[in-house]
């Protein structure tokens, strides 16, 4: 079978297939790419992110339900963290997400963070691309809100939308400045414990001080998804913002930015890839490095003299 | 990099997950990424999330003695949907008397209680495609 | 003063050992100390700590003679294929002096399935037997009278629809309700933590749940209405004093919700009961089943001011524990079990289900059954542990052994309390993170070989497959399919859609006790997969939420 007609004929396998050569970085990856490129651009994307326990998975399947509803294909790509000590996963997402699989109009793809320099928002953003080609027209990418990366590659999304749950006490304080202000809408899920009027009026003080937003002030749902409260009003929220997008002319400038971002990450990735082969790894580099121990040289003239040479 | 992605699945009604959960977390541990899909699953449901996630393994657990109807249920599903080279291996409450018929169904494996989780690990390194 | 001595002695003692621990080392990974004295019980106090048989806080045992007046009732879960292939069993082990009958159930009957649900497929009469309608039920029980045996149900999320099922064969032996002894499980918290068998959301579950304790408090009073059952999770892979600490957290919330429900605490709660496993650990399963009758005991009259002694007493059925059975050397498991009813026995339990030998292989033969029956009547005639009341009581070991996991027992509870109880607990996760948590550590020291199992890790030997195992061959899912539709054909389906349609006006209303219209769809033969399937569209279904 050929992967990228396969995709582009709507069959699953071969879209199964061409995001694990663009996860594992097979050879072919670069090729489906290529191909599959020009089919692109026409998915809405968003972007799902919050802190553990929050929820994300559970709102993820009932978003993705409500979707289904008004008549639209979605496509899902939930990430969890790689255990740095074995260098295993448990992708335990399909526990909320199985009762999607018996419809055609959904496919969900677990995919492993795999350490923070396996190129995760590239490989991410190529799996959204693949979907997207496939011909799915909302496409969540969902994330945990812990590292910098995972922050990443929501933060490309269209529309980014930050969950948080009441309760959680001081760790709202550590991810502000991480996550919220990320958020191009706010949902406050399992909203029926107590400290939902808090975190909200918190949510609402912080939005005041932030001057990103402006023309667009991000809307605090609260949801209850374990029991699929709430999630109406999300995907309203969520296509309200889509349509202020196209208005005000912002959707293309995000997808400009997006581009830039991505084959910019794509060019950093390559030269680091090149100079760790190249520079890196030999044994003149070893040397050089003794040599810096012991302060016969110093890195700055090294660094230029190395950047002379390879970037000519 | 080409991790090795594993399914672990319980088919049927079965609610004993205590084996499986034990088997995932030691999959884990031992460098795999493991889907764990709680329990109660149809087969459908289980050779569809293998194809969405294009697992290499499809590790099923079940003790309430429904394994001779669902585990090559799943077998022929998963070969239904193109996915020819998965392994599928099975684990739980199942006489020695069945297992020949399991494996002549496409079960590549079959761990009995008592079994070290270091057992399947070696079993999935050496068999998988 | 002579504490003092004590510790002088005590500490010359153990600095003799240590001259001798050189030479000859003890065994790794002990985890009690080496001796236990008086010092180990310090400000013990016999009166507040254990009190007499029969009083509270009930250490020593719920009734004041114990098994010298009766042994405990030697009740053997069983159950499989049909109800005719069941009635036999049961027939079987009646006749052998099995003092009582334990109903198992396979999973699409746990499950609210009937045999013809597509969900149902390779499951029929596999674990217990099939029940869809009344008519099997009428067959379990035949030539049974309801009114001289009493009979343990496991059934959790349909209990309802079972209870009644035995309500109504019980009509038409000519037994009234009030007479009918025995047990539904009912316990639907380990479900969702432990064991699987769900079906409905936590809220209608619990409704369910008062439901019965106040249809059954007016019209069926000696039946127990729920067992508490700690059973489960311990066999998902809890240490001693999580199974008991969260099953009466798990017994908490079912008192909470019956009071919140409007009852009056001492007008159900003689009727609560518990499940406990008994494990390997002879003496560490004698000291849980103690504790947990002093934590229950303060629980009830501290926390929620209960009167009668019959509602402070913990009263449990036991059964050993499954998962400790090896599928190597298979007659191993006989020593094991006999053990275990040693401790349970020991352990003061009302009720006892003994595992036979081929458990871990298969459902097990009669001729396994009857040895595992055998084995509890050796403990109870020949082996003297029932001869005097907690004989273990005194043992420094042991009442230190009680302390140590009451206290535990009260650390979990406490931080139950603080999530905001067992169904928040359960839904956040806590309980089966911390059950998972100890069942990888169990499998790890067994792999590591800080943990022996005989014929595991250690003293394995090559063995010829085991021969006679029972088969539940696949006819039977056909048999019932073609049941159910001749019960489709005879009955009266107008009054089945009446009596159908009444029941999803109740389940829509929340004041309403959904018991006597369960009791019509029975009575008028609706299957369970009807009842069920009606409650279902109301209530909605439970979606797990398991994290590793």
């Amino acid at each position: 079978m050929n992967i990228v007609e396969g995709v582009l004929n709507h069959s699953r396998l071969a879209l199964a297939k061409a995001i694990t050569a663009v996860e594992n970085e097979y050879d072919n990856a670069v090729e489906i790419m290529t191909a599959i490129y020009p089919h692109t651009g026409n998915a809405y994307v968003i972007g799902i992110t919050g802190p553990p326990g929050a929820g994300k998975s559970t709102l993820t399947d009932k978003l993705a339900k409500e979707y289904r509803k008004r008549g639209k294909t979605v496509g899902i790509i939930a990430i969890d963290p790689t255990s740095p000590f074995s260098g295993g996963a448990i992708l335990g997402d399909r526990i909320r997400m199985l009762d999607l699989t018996a419809d055609e109009g959904i496919f969900v793809r677990s995919m492993a963070t795999r350490g923070s320099l396996g190129g995760l928002s590239q490989k991410a953003g190529d799996a959204v691309k693949l979907m997207d080609a496939y011909g799915f027209d909302v496409i969540i990418v969902e994330t945990v809100g812990v590292g910098q990366s995972e922050v990443d590659i929501v933060k490309t999304a269209d529309t980014t939308m930050v969950v948080v749950i009441p309760g959680m006490g001081d760790d709202i304080q550590a991810i502000k400045a991480g996550i919220l202000e990320i958020g191009d809408l706010f949902t406050i899920n399992k909203a029926d414990r107590e400290g939902t009027d808090k975190l909200n009026i918190e949510i609402e003080m912080m939005l005041e001080l932030n001057p990103e937003h402006f023309g667009w002030r991000p809307p605090i749902n609260r949801t209850i998804a374990s029991k699929g409260e709430g999630i109406e009003a999300v995907v309203d929220s969520i296509e309200e913002h889509k349509a202020y997008l196209i208005e005000s002319d912002q959707l293309s400038k995000i997808r400009k930015a997006r581009i830039k971002n991505e084959v910019t990450a794509m060019l950093n990735d390559r030269v680091n890839r090149y100079i760790d082969k190249n520079v890196v790894a030999t044994s003149e580099f070893d040397i050089l490095v003794e040599k810096l121990q012991i302060r016969e040289i110093e890195p700055y003239s090294v660094v230029a003299d190395i950047v002379g040479k390879v970037l000519r | 990099m080409s991790n090795i992605r594993v399914l672990v699945a319980k088919p049927g009604l079965d609610g004993h997950d205590r084996g499986a959960k034990v088997v995932a977390r030691a999959l884990r541990d031992a460098g795999f990424e493991v889907i764990y899909t709680g329990i109660r699953l149809t087969p459908e449901q289980i050779a569809e999330a293998a194809l969405q996630d294009d697992v290499k393994v499809v590790a099923l657990s079940l003790l309430s003695g429904a394994h001779n109807t669902l585990f090559p249920k799943v077998v022929e599903l998963l070969k239904e949907k193109g996915l020819t080279d998965v392994l599928v291996i099975g684990g739980g409450v199942i006489p020695d008397a069945d297992i020949p018929g399991l494996k002549a169904a496409g079960i590549a494996e079959v761990f009995t209680p008592g079994t070290p989780t270091g057992n399947i690990v070696e079993f999935i390194n050496a068999n998988v495609k | 003063m002579a504490n003092e001595t004590l510790k002088a002695g005590f500490d010359k003692y153990m600095a003799g050992v240590e001259a001798k621990l050189a030479k000859n080392p003890e065994r790794a990974n002990l985890e009690p100390n080496r001796l236990y004295t008086p010092l180990d019980i310090e400000g013990f106090d016999y009166e507040k700590d254990l009190g007499f048989p029969g009083e509270y806080p009930y250490t020593r045992g719920v009734q004041p003679t114990m098994y010298r007046g009766r042994f405990w009732t030697m009740r053997m879960y069983a159950g499989f294929s049909t109800a005719e292939e069941s009635n036999k069993r049961y027939r079987y082990l009646l006749a052998n002096g099995g003092s009582g009958l334990s109903c198992a159930f396979d999973l699409p009957t746990q499950i609210g399935y009937d045999s013809t649900d597509p969900m149902a497929e390779g499951e029929v009469g596999k674990v217990g037997v099939a029940i869809d309608s009344l008519a099997d039920m009428e067959i379990l029980f035949d030539q049974i009278s309801l009114d001289q045996v009493s009979t343990s149900m496991t059934i959790n999320a349909p209990a309802s629809v079972l209870l009644c099922m035995y309500i109504a064969v019980a009509e038409k032996q000519g037994v009234s309700a009030d007479k009918l002894r025995g047990t539904i499980q009912n316990d639907i918290l380990k479900e969702y933590a432990a064991r699987g068998t769900y079906i409905f959301p936590p809220k209608p579950s619990m409704r369910l749940i008062t439901n019965i304790f106040e249809y059954c408090s007016k019209n069926v009073p000696l039946w127990n209405t729920i067992s508490i059952s700690g059973y489960h999770i311990r066999e998902a892979g809890s240490t001693a004093s999580q199974e008991i600490a969260f099953t009466i957290a798990d017994g908490i919330a079912y008192v909470e919700a019956a009071i919140k429900a409007g009852m009056n605490v001492d007008d159900f709660a003689g009727r609560l009961s518990f499940f406990w496993n008994a494990h390997n650990n002879v003496l560490e399963e004698v000291a849980k089943f103690r504790a947990s009758r002093r934590v229950w005991a303060k629980v009830m009259k501290e926390r929620f001011g209960a009167q009668k002694p019959k509602s402070q007493m913990l009263r449990v059925h036991t059964q050993t524990a499954g998962s400790m059975l090896t599928a190597q050397q298979p007659n191993n498991n006989i020593v094991r079990v006999a053990l275990q009813t040693a401790a349970a026995v020991m352990g003061g339990t009302q009720s006892l289900h003994t595992n036979s030998k081929d458990e871990a292989l298969a459902l097990p033969t009669t001729e396994s059954v009857t040895i595992a029956l055998r084995t509890q009547q050796i403990v109870a005639y020949e082996s003297g542990l029932a001869d005097t009341v907690d004989p273990l009581g005194g043992s420094y070991y042991v009442e230190a052994l009680t302390n140590k996991i009451e206290a535990e027992a009260w650390e979990y509870i406490k931080k139950i309390d603080e999530i905001g109880g067992a169904p928040e607990a359960i839904a956040k996760g806590y309980i089966q993170k911390e059950i998972q948590d100890s069942a990888y550590k169990w499998q790890m020291d067994i792999e590591k070989g800080d943990r022996i199992i005989v014929g595991v890790n250690k003293f394995q030997q090559e063995e010829e497959p085991p021969k006679n195992l029972l088969r539940v061959d696949g006819s039977v899912g056909k048999l019932q399919a073609d049941k159910i539709a001749a019960l489709k054909a005879r009955r009266d389906n107008a009054k089945v859609e009446e009596t159908l349609a009444a029941l999803e006006k109740g389940c829509a209303d929340e004041s309403v006790n959904l018991m006597p219209l369960i009791l019509d769809a029975v009575r008028a033969y609706a299957t369970e997969g009807e009842i069920c399937g009606v409650m279902r569209k109301v209530f909605g279904e439970y979606q797990s939420h398991t994290a590793l």
